[in-house]
């Protein structure tokens, strides 16, 4: 099999792979980047555990293709936090214990941070909308909703 | 698996005619993707088009009419400040598919040409009249979206043409579009039965030209001149919208199963025919968006 020469941005740092190209982002990410913050759940899209953002884009990595990202800009959960400081997001979600398990929580807090990005003062059903594709088997939702509201709010306030 | 990213569509064409075993176009991947992992289809070769230049663009022409890029995601179509002015039913129809997520990169080609029979923005794009430009060897052609359904997971098209435009018409004075679709879930699930309307008003509010197209209740998505012809000449009277529904409904050919019965399909069509037609109806008045 062929492998392809890519090179992308992931976090900010230039990178370099070859992959096969039936391999997945998601794959790409986890198995030969090393960035293990994106979790595969479901590997069809249902479920967000995979999402981070390309060129500003909220999608599914296990959706995308490892040669797609040429070119592209990537950001996964390990670029959300500003080296040691958690990002407004992250801290509120453990205030809230808005996780338990925690395999669904790097892609909802990529996609909270990706609706907060474009709508600073979202409603409560604008956010539930925007995580619709982000399942959670543990917390119920009310506490991730409610976190991501009070961000929202500590956030407009600061700025 | 050959991965391919020509920069025109003569080469895409091109490297369609000549690849051998299973091709797929790459557009937002989200049902190539999900049939390759599934082991559903592994094509012997990808054409990614979106690095074609203008693949993303959404362009409001002087004419009035708008043309798309073949891969431009639901996400910007929404985000678009014009184009859900002129057709919200068709925004809302793309805007129906998936999560977030999904909406980043599926596509109204992709979701065309996957063949689903409940591909949510067909019949959109069928009331709109919309049309593509398909381009093979022999150059570039324009043709109606219906034109290329041929049946659950098949299109018309042959080896070697890609669909390299989208052009949808000028929305024009006094004319509304809508698309409802009937889930069991309030998002993210599949069609049992879609319907788009599309109309045009005269300046007394009588319907002067009126399209009506479902999906989910036959083998491909259907356009109803019947149902349409009951709504030309009226101003959406209960009489209307009941010979509406028994057209919506007579039309339908059905498969039962766990999501919707026959008969349940076949009722919900003319109710969500006739939701659809009002919600049409009073865009096309300027009454609401
Ligand atoms: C979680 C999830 C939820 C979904 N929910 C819905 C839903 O609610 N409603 C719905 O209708 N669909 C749904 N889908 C299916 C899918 O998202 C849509 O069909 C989408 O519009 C496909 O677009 P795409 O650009 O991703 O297509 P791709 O996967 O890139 O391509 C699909 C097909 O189109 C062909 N193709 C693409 N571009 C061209 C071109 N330019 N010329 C010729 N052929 C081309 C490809 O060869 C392929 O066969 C869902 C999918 C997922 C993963
Ligand atoms: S792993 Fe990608 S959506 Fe579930
Ligand atoms: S915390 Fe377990 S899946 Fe969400």
């Amino acid at each position: 099999m062929k492998t392809i020469h890519v090179t992308t941005t992931v976090n900010g740092d230039t990178v370099e792979y070859l992959c096969d190209p039936r391999e997945t982002m998601l794959d790409v990410l986890r198995d030969r980047l090393n960035l293990t913050g994106a979790k595969e759940g479901c590997g069809t899209g249902d479920c967000g555990a995979c999402s981070v953002t390309v060129d500003d884009r909220l999608v599914c990595s296990c959706l995308m293709l490892g040669v797609e990202a040429e070119g592209k800009t990537i950001t996964t959960v390990e670029g959300i936090a500003d080296g040691e400081n958690l990002h407004p997001l992250q801290k509120k979600f453990i205030e809230y214990a808005a996780l338990q398990c925690g395999i669904c929580t790097p892609g909802i807090l990529v996609a909270a941070k990706s609706l907060l990005e474009k709508n600073p003062d979202p409603t409560e059903s604008e956010v539930r909308y925007w995580l619709a594709g982000n399942l959670c088997r543990c917390t119920g939702y009310d506490k991730i909703i409610r976190a991501v509201m009070d961000t929202a709010a500590d956030m407009r306030e600061a700025s | 698996m050959q991965y391919h990213s020509p920069n025109s569509f003569e080469d895409a064409a091109a490297l369609a005619l000549a690849a051998t075993g299973t091709t797929r176009f790459l557009a937002g991947g989200t049902d190539v993707l999900v049939q390759l992992r599934a082991d559903i289809i592994t094509p012997d070769t990808v054409i990614d088009i979106k690095n074609i230049p203008g693949t993303q663009n959404i362009t409001c022409n002087a004419d009035g009419s708008w043309t798309l890029g073949v891969a431009t995601p639901g996400a910007e179509m929404r985000e678009h400040a014009g184009l859900g002015q002129d057709w919200p039913g068709l925004v809302e129809a793309m805007d129906l598919i998936g999560s977030t997520q999904v909406q980043g990169r599926a596509t109204l080609v992709g979701n065309l040409c996957n063949g689903s029979p409940a591909a949510d923005s067909v019949p959109a794009m069928a009331t709109a009249g919309v049309e593509l430009s398909i381009t093979n060897a022999q150059g570039t052609r324009r043709v109606p979206v219906m034109d290329i359904p041929a049946g659950p997971g098949r299109t018309h098209l042959t080896q070697g043409d890609v669909i390299s435009a989208v052009h949808i018409p000028a929305r024009g004075e006094r004319g509304g579009d809508a698309y409802l679709r009937f889930i069991p879930r309030t998002e993210m699930d599949i069609a049992v039965v879609g319907c788009a309307v599309n109309l045009r008003l005269d300046t007394a509010g009588v319907i002067t030209e009126a399209s009506v197209s479902l999906g989910a209740v036959a083998p491909t998505v259907l356009v109803l001149d019947d149902a349409a012809d009951t709504l030309i000449g009226s101003t959406l009277d209960d009489a209307s919208l009941d010979r509406l529904a028994e057209a919506a409904s007579a039309a339908c050919n059905p498969i039962s199963d766990k999501r919707g019965t026959i008969e349940f399909r076949t009722h919900v069509a003319g109710v969500l025919a006739k939701r659809a037609a009002k919600i049409a109806y009073a865009r096309a008045q300027g009454v609401t968006k």
